[in-house]
């Protein structure tokens, strides 16, 4: 909502300034968004050309020697076909700021002419939709006026004021008056309610009692013999003040009443309509032609206004070209009527029409100023184009029910949390425009007609608190007591596993929770697309099914960035379905390139699958579950590289995949064009990991170590290529887990020496009792005890 | 005698020679080697006659170790020039580079939602959890905001189903509602969380981070909401003074509704917060609606309260000089590590919030 302090004063009497207006309208919740110098306008000044000649490299362009009421003549190179010697127009001086286009004129050459400013059209200066040639001012008006101010009355700065929904009375300046009146800024005038009027209004109305018709009021009024015109300055002034454009005196009065009333109207060239006026709900496929010159197709029941022919507008929302009101046109029928909000904004999204009306009757009008809109616009026009004024017409189906609260004051402290005086109360109520009759424990409260947003006692506190200052609140500071943990165990378990991820080198990043349908497909394994209907952007068209869809392209646009060795990760949520909870929580984590790479000390290596494995592990273990538990086996979804992939489990009994990790699958790569050494990942799933009941202080078993000596043995099996080696650790160490320490494998070997699809396997056990020093007879016994089981179990031989 | 006064005199001037470590070795061993000349003699204390053997015995013992001392420093004096004779040999230049590490680093977002739940731990909230997909009637009906509500019109809504009935959240509010339908009053909560609206230019990302706060009990005024903001202010922003404005304002889902300005200053080209006379929107708050307590069975009557909603992301800009929102979820690696923070500085009370 824009105004000018200059037009608030039309209803406002008040000695304050500008910036004090400014500060108290943030302060009663009318934020101002921004305040626009109309000063700017100033620098236009009205200017005679004189003497106009053709550019001598440009046949279209003219040089104009301007007089702009100084003793030099400036030239200005000018294209308009109407710059000839001894117009008068109005000339842009450089650093004036054109309105139509913000474009800020600075000298300049054109063709090798330097140009001292600009001569302006009146489109540019938004002062009409004429842009053919420049303005053509009347010459007995303004020769006397050369290197004069052309806009006159703009010494008061445009105001933006962000209006929120609630709020649809301050749509109209007076509303805007009223509020600050009530909080001390000024007085209220009074309004104008008196009309000239003759005769009866003779077009029929009529509004049919339909099921959710959304006319409940039709006001009208029938201005005869007119004769439309260009508005006069005051009204032209008044609207280009807060930047909107004239166009006729017609258009521009049911303009200007709605901005300063906030009461819509529309008008009718009375004699396009055929045989009265009907409003009724529509019927399915009918059509019109609106202001906009679109053509509409209405779906059932939307409110629309009818003649005889035909829908001629939708009302509330927006008029039809066939009744418009022209310049030739001599009988006006002014509707002001009351829609209701709710079939407003239904028929607008359906037909996605957004107007100034329809803004303002879907926030809800107040229905008693149908009649001050009908005087105010039909005294206006008799004033500007003559004609007689009819008496007003009001035609109702439902009778406006007033909305009464009653208001215990007490209620203010309690939620306010400090005191005003029941004076105070009844003050400000008063100025806002509530009826109040004074009860024993309560006010009872008549809400003004133009507040729909007031309901309920809560409603009154606001308007209260609101007016009286929300710089009145008092402070209590917090009380410092905690009676819950501030995380559970679930988001414990999020914040540890993130911060130990970043802490193996990854760098957290945080990417859309949708994204492009075809990498998610390289991603999605059997799930299904959960498409968003309305995206933002096509390759942002679905809800990610993998943690990878995103990451791996961030990944890429840092490879693309000649950045090589990258460890990305991430920890939030992907998606299954699209029903509310249909997600988990994954930290997804990438390593790409090298490890050491142009090191003096080490040989540099591609990252590899047990680089993440250990990254993976180590997290997981960090976060309190057991090494020795962990089971891993080789089934990885299709993203990963079938031979260099695997999953995680939390024991043996693989409920739930704790996490996958390995290397990306080369058609991945080739796919989405990645270019790089290596790539690797892994996800870990968070919600598959169990949360222990037990607190970390229960967990720790007795501390128990040995002082006797351990001893270390190597040995070395010859097995088949394809035994895990995990299995092959679990059978040594369940040998005796009293005297079995660790098992570590430190060589692998194929290849010479060893038969196809076998592998020899290098590991050293370490061999210590908690009782006692173990002799060499112990140490023979469990030596051959570790070969017999291994040889039995697996069917490897000891490699000699 | 003699002949221990000769061994003595003897073998004093050879070990006063440049010796090596074997010819010292080999000296000791001459000495008190099985039959070294020292050992011989103690082995010949019992054949001396009983009045002279006292003497013979003292005698020897000091010979012994004269003896003994001056090869220990000797090969003492040896071990010392060898170690530093490799110590020169092995002199490297400590200058080449360590062995290469990666630093990781936690988003400042992340870094931002710790900050805040460590302050609002330390005040009595704890942190509750919504679906990032949510119904149309957490989102916004039981938020006294239905269906022909202008306010809808406030957020673009990304749907996924035609009948508009899910949607991506477009604020966190919906875990009120959840929360408040799960358990019992007194709620005192905060709930950070992605949120999204279909809006993308310089100041607006389609998806962004929230934190939504809630405090319901019998007696909580408006004087607890803006001592409660006030005291989180100044603790994020770590600053002993703020300015702060309350300005009335419209939610559907409060009434009294406000919006908090901080006041700022722009000092050498950053943003000084708590200083100046220009203002800031930084969040949105009020007492929590009757028609939203109805609405997930809290009597009205018997409770209120109030609730805000932060911007986490803007939080985060402002306090550590991030100029571009979007940059946040480009995943710039350079940026990632410009803006990010170490995995173990972990916001807490104790420690502080930040370094």
């Amino acid at each position: 909502m824009k105004i000018t302090f200059d037009w608030l004063k039309d209803h406002l009497q008040t000695k304050n300034s500008e910036n004090q207006l400014i500060e108290k309208l943030t302060d009663i919740g009318l934020e101002v968004e921004s305040i626009e110098n109309t000063s700017d306008l100033d620098k236009f000044v009205v200017a005679k050309i004189h003497k106009s000649e053709k550019h001598p490299n440009a046949d279209r362009l003219k040089v104009c020697n301007v007089d702009i009421g100084e003793k030099k003549m400036i030239k200005v190179v000018c294209g308009a076909s109407n710059a000839n010697e001894g117009l008068l127009t109005i000339y842009a001086p450089p650093g004036a700021i054109i309105p139509k286009n913000k474009m800020k004129i600075v000298i300049t050459q054109i063709r090798g002419i330097t140009s001292q400013g600009m001569l302006c059209s009146e489109s540019e200066l938004n002062l009409s939709d004429e842009s053919d040639g420049i303005c053509e001012l009347k010459q007995n008006q303004y020769k006397n006026k050369i290197g004069k101010k052309y806009f006159t009355k703009n010494t008061s700065n445009l105001i933006d004021l962000s209006i929120t929904p609630n709020r649809s009375d301050c749509l109209g300046v007076r509303g805007i008056a009223r509020d600050l009146s009530a909080a001390g800024f000024g007085k209220l005038k009074n309004k104008i309610n008196k009309i000239r009027s003759k005769g009866k209004q003779r077009v029929s109305i009529k509004i049919l009692k339909e099921k959710n018709q959304g006319c409940t009021i039709f006001g009208s009024c029938l201005v005869t013999n007119v004769q439309n015109t260009e508005s006069p300055k005051w009204l032209k002034d008044k609207l280009i003040s807060i930047g909107q454009k004239p166009i006729s005196a017609i258009v521009d009065i049911t303009n200007y009443v709605m901005l300063d009333l906030n009461r819509p109207l529309h008008a009718y060239d009375a004699d396009k309509i055929k045989k009265g006026i009907v409003v009724r709900n529509s019927k399915k496929g009918e059509r019109f032609k609106a202001l906009d010159n679109k053509e509409y197709v209405l779906e059932e029941g939307m409110c629309v206004i009818s003649d005889n022919m035909g829908v001629l507008g939708l009302g509330g929302i927006i008029g039809g070209t066939r009744s418009g009101t022209e310049l030739n046109t001599k009988n006006i029928l002014i509707e002001s009527a009351y829609f209701e909000p709710r079939s407003i904004r239904k028929t607008s999204k359906l037909l996605s029409i957004d107007t100034d009306a329809k803004f303002r009757f879907e926030r809800g009008i107040d229905p008693i100023s149908i009649e001050d809109g009908l005087i105010k616009s039909a005294n206006l026009i008799k004033d500007i184009c003559g004609g007689e004024i009819s008496k007003i017409d009001i035609q109702k189906t439902k009778r406006y029910k007033e909305k009464n609260i009653n208001f215990e004051t007490k209620l203010f402290e309690k939620i306010a949390g400090f005191k005003i005086s029941n004076k105070k109360i009844l003050d400000i109520l008063n100025n806002l425009g509530f009826k109040i009759k004074v009860n024993k424990n309560f006010l009872n409260l008549k809400v003004p007609t133009w507040r729909p947003d007031i309901e309920q006692p809560i409603d009154v506190v606001e308007e209260l608190v609101r007016i009286y200052g929300y710089n009145k609140i008092e402070k209590i500071d917090p009380i410092k007591i905690r009676s819950k943990p501030t995380l559970n165990k679930t988001q414990r378990l999020f914040h540890f596993l993130q911060r130990s991820i970043a802490s193996k080198g990854y760098q957290e990043a945080i990417t859309w929770s949708f994204t492009d349908s075809k990498v998610n497909d390289l991603f999605k394994s059997n799930m299904k697309d959960i498409e968003i209907i309305n995206p933002i952007s096509s390759d942002l068209n679905v809800l990610r099914n993998s943690i990878f869809s995103n990451l791996i392209m961030y990944l890429n646009k840092n490879l693309d960035r000649g950045i090589k060795d990258l460890s990305l990760f991430e920890i939030g949520p992907v998606f299954h379905g699209s029903n509310p909870g249909d997600q988990e929580t994954v930290v997804g984590g990438l390593r790409s390139g090298k490890v050491s790479r142009l090191s003096w000390v080490e040989k540099d290596r591609n990252v590899d699958v047990f680089d993440i494995k250990k990254d993976v592990i180590q997290t997981l273990i960090e976060a309190g579950y057991s090494k020795s538990k962990i089971f891993i086996d080789d089934q990885a979804p299709n993203y990963y590289h079938p031979g260099k992939s695997g999953r995680i489990f939390l024991s043996k009994e693989k409920d739930k995949v704790a996490a996958y990790f390995g290397e990306i699958h080369p058609n991945v790569l080739k796919k989405i064009d990645i270019k790089t050494e290596a790539l690797i990942g892994f996800e870990i799933f968070v919600d598959n990991l169990k949360k222990t009941k037990r607190s970390l202080k229960d967990q720790k078993k007795t501390y128990r170590v040995s002082d006797f000596q351990k001893s270390e043995r190597d040995f070395a099996f010859i097995i088949d290529r394809n035994f895990k080696s995990q299995e092959l650790i679990e059978i040594i160490s369940n040998i005796d887990k009293e005297l079995i320490g660790g098992v570590n494998i430190f060589d692998i070997y194929e290849g010479e020496n060893i038969p196809n699809d076998m592998k020899s396997i290098a590991l050293n056990v370490t061999i210590q009792s908690m009782s006692k020093t173990l002799n060499e007879r112990d140490l023979e016994k469990i030596n051959k005890l570790i070969i017999d089981t291994v040889e039995n179990k697996t069917g490897a031989k000891i490699r000699s | 005698m003699v002949n221990l006064k000769k061994i003595k005199d003897e073998f004093l001037l050879k070990l006063n020679e440049k010796l090596n470590l074997s010819e010292i070795n080999l000296i000791k061993t001459e000495l008190f080697g099985k039959n070294g000349l020292v050992s011989s003699e103690f082995k010949k204390i019992g054949t001396i006659p009983e009045q002279e053997r006292k003497k013979f015995a003292s005698d020897l013992n000091i010979v012994k170790d004269e003896l003994q001392e001056l090869i220990n420093s000797k090969i003492n004096e040896i071990e010392i020039s060898e170690i530093n004779e490799k110590l020169k040999k092995e002199k490297i230049d400590v200058t080449l580079p360590e062995r290469s590490f990666v630093q990781g680093k936690i988003h400042p977002v992340s870094q931002t939602i710790d900050e805040i739940s460590s302050i609002f731990s330390e005040i009595g909230f704890n942190v509750e959890e919504g679906p990032d997909v949510e119904n149309e009637y957490n989102n916004f009906t039981a938020l006294n905001t239905p269906d022909n509500h202008p306010a809808r019109d406030m957020h673009d809504t990304f749907y996924l189903d035609k009948n508009k009935e899910k949607l991506l959240r477009t604020h966190t509010s919906p875990v009120q509602i959840r929360t408040m339908k799960k358990d019992k009053p007194p709620f005192k909560i905060i709930a950070p969380g992605r949120t999204y609206r279909s809006d993308s230019d310089q100041t607006h990302s389609p998806m962004f981070h929230q934190v939504e706060g809630l405090h319901i009990d019998k007696d909580i005024n408006m004087s607890h909401l803006k001592g409660c903001l006030n005291y989180f202010i100044k603790e994020f922003f770590e600053v002993d003074k703020i300015k702060m404005r309350f300005r009335p304002s419209h939610f559907p889902f409060t009434e009294p509704s406000a919006e908090v300005d901080i006041g700022y200053e722009i000092k050498d080209g950053k943003i000084v917060i708590g200083e100046g006379d220009k203002w800031l929107e930084i969040l949105g708050c009020g007492m929590v609606h009757p028609n939203v307590l109805k609405n997930v069975k809290v009597n009205p009557e018997k409770y209120q309260g109030y609730a805000f909603g932060i911007g986490i992301d803007r939080l985060a800009m402002l306090k550590y000089g991030i100029n571009d929102l979007r940059s946040f979820f480009e995943c710039d690696y350079r940026w990632l590590n410009h803006f990010g923070f170490d995995p173990l500085d972990v916001p807490t009370n104790y420690r502080g919030l930040s370094r």
